[in-house]
């Protein structure tokens, strides 16, 4: 735990200072995305994403390199649990994502977690629930096995 | 308007009948306004932390348009005194 609050806290202190636009793992929202100008258009894409995959994070940065200290938390906590493979989605890449996922879920900060196309929350729900064996639950219900269970079961 | 720690406390303490209400302002780990808030209320009681965080979001829906960053810890009474007890 501790270790998560020192990288949180170094990618905050480093993140301002060093932005290299990178594709993100796996599907992008990129600039080609862009036809869908019109807000009603965002909000309709952002429906289609967080039912495309079960795990879907809107992040500041990538999950290879977060551009903030709660997003990197969010990917910290979903790589304890093993979860590597989600769709991620940049908002830095793009003021109207950014915004439009705010709409969307009716909540005013990144990062934003959805699981099977519910939302679930931010940073500080994801911590909580990471800490109460939520987590692992809700995993589970989404057909993910967590990690930690596997470890677990291996230590008894 | 002008955002202060102070204004948050009283505004969460009076539309969420807050027992108890932490705010602390950590803009200067940030580049613009930032707040950690604790609230403890009963209005949290049989809530999910989603919906708990909800009516706080709710209930600062103006300043979070001018804060950059916030985190908040939601608590019953109840888990308040559990918490303090440790």
């Amino acid at each position: 735990m501790n270790s998560l609050i020192r990288n949180t806290a170094r990618c905050l202190r480093s993140g301002a200072a060093v932005y290299m636009p990178r594709q993100a793992d796996g599907r992008v929202w990129t600039s080609s995305a862009r036809f869908l100008c019109a807000a009603a258009d965002v909000q309709k894409a952002l429906g289609d994403i967080v039912q495309k995959d079960k795990v879907v994070v809107f992040m500041k940065g990538t999950p290879a390199q977060p551009m903030c200290g709660f997003s990197n938390a969010v990917v910290q906590i979903l790589r304890m649990h093993g979860v590597d493979d989600y769709a991620s989605y940049n908002v830095l890449e793009d003021s109207e994502l950014r915004e439009g996922v705010k709409a969307f879920s009716n909540w005013p900060t990144i990062p934003q977690v959805y699981f099977s196309g519910e939302f679930v929350g931010g940073c500080d729900i994801l911590l909580q629930m990471h800490q109460n064996g939520d987590l692992v639950e809700e995993l589970k219900k989404c057909g993910i096995s967590s990690s930690l269970l596997e470890a677990e079961k291996e230590s008894k | 308007m002008a955002i202060t720690a102070d204004h948050i406390r009283d505004k969460l303490t009076k539309e969420l009948a807050a027992v108890h209400v932490d705010v602390e302002d950590t803009s200067s780990n940030r580049c613009a306004a930032s707040y950690k808030v604790l609230v403890v209320s009963s209005q949290f009681e049989g809530k999910p932390l989603l919906q708990r965080h909800r009516l706080v979001n709710t209930c600062l829906a103006e300043e979070l348009k001018e804060i950059h960053a916030f985190e908040q810890k939601t608590l019953t009474p109840e888990q308040w005194e559990k918490q303090k007890s440790q």
